[in-house]
């Protein structure tokens, strides 16, 4: 078995408004940031294998909205 | 004409739009529920608001993949009649039997409150007894209606008609202020190119007798029922 991390945040150029909120609030709190985006993670362990590409695609992200990236643990 | 109501783990308008179609139109209904796999005795399926599945990933995203949602595609591909309420409009999109996704609301929160909304296209199987431009007021209720489709996308459903309405403010104009959640264009309903499948953020089952305040939504479901 490997043990994976998808990262999925809003895709690029698409308003965030989570993303937005957070950046605010940092920005009041007197950090300076930008391009600040709230996503999800999904962490799962799978058998070496599988095709975790083709299950993210099809099962977890809806490409139309979200960008993803797979990370191996 | 026979209706099946789609019931998910979460679903919970299940029972008002069972209700709307057994005592309001008369008509034969049942409950279908997430495990099954058959609706060959179905003429029209209609997916209620909810929060299937807890809104886990994404909303709909989850009922999306369950046995019933096949079932929905293949029916939709006979060219069976397909209607998505709120919740039932996320998962229509998350299946891609309507183009587009749902968003979370520009400002973040649960927004539900009455709206207006204008009939954009009136030949279509679910607007054929409204007026084009008429103003209907039904509610709302939600946390994820930004309904978003990329602008080249935004302008085939315009040319192609499926638009079905837009929100509107009283006087009948798609203002930002009119807009309840950020959606594109105010959109709150469309449907497939074929013009089977149809989806929308408002509630008409929340607003077909007068004793719920408004009787805005029968129109939408007579529509259905007539030839």
């Amino acid at each position: 078995m490997k043990r994976v991390r998808v990262l999925i945040k809003p895709k690029e150029g698409l308003l965030d408004p989570q993303g937005r909120a957070v950046e605010e609030m940092l920005k009041d709190n007197g950090f300076e940031v930008r391009h600040v985006k709230v996503g999800k993670l999904v962490e799962m362990e799978v058998e070496e294998g599988e095709d975790v590409k083709k299950l993210v695609e099809k099962f977890i992200i809806n490409p139309l909205i979200e960008d993803y990236e797979i990370e191996e643990l | 004409m026979r209706f099946a109501v789609c019931v998910f783990p979460g679903s919970n308008c299940d029972y008002d739009t069972f209700y709307i179609i057994r005592d309001v139109l008369e008509k034969d209904v049942d409950f279908v529920f997430y495990d099954q796999k058959d609706l060959s005795k179905y003429d029209c399926v209609v997916l209620p608001g909810g929060f299937s599945y807890g809104d886990y990933l994404r909303p709909g995203a989850l009922a999306a993949k369950s046995p019933l949602a096949e079932a929905v595609v293949e029916f939709a591909g006979r060219g069976k009649l397909v209607l998505g309420i709120c919740n039932g409009f996320q998962i229509l999109t998350e299946l891609h039997l309507l183009p587009g996704a749902l968003l979370p609301n520009l400002n973040m929160r649960f927004v539900c409150k009455d709206v207006y909304l204008r009939v954009e296209n009136n030949s279509t199987t679910l607007t054929k007894k409204l007026d084009e431009g008429e103003i209907l007021r039904i509610p709302i209720a939600h946390h994820d209606g930004r309904y978003y489709v990329p602008e080249d996308e935004l302008k085939r459903l315009e040319e192609r008609g499926q638009i079905l309405f837009r929100y509107v403010d009283r006087d009948g104009n798609a203002t930002d202020g009119a807009n309840p959640n950020g959606s594109v264009s105010n959109i709150a309903g469309v449907m497939n190119k074929e013009g089977n499948v149809f989806g929308m953020m408002p509630h008409p089952e929340r607003a077909s007798e007068d004793i719920l305040g408004s009787h805005d939504g029968l129109m939408l479901w007579y529509s259905l029922i007539s030839d």
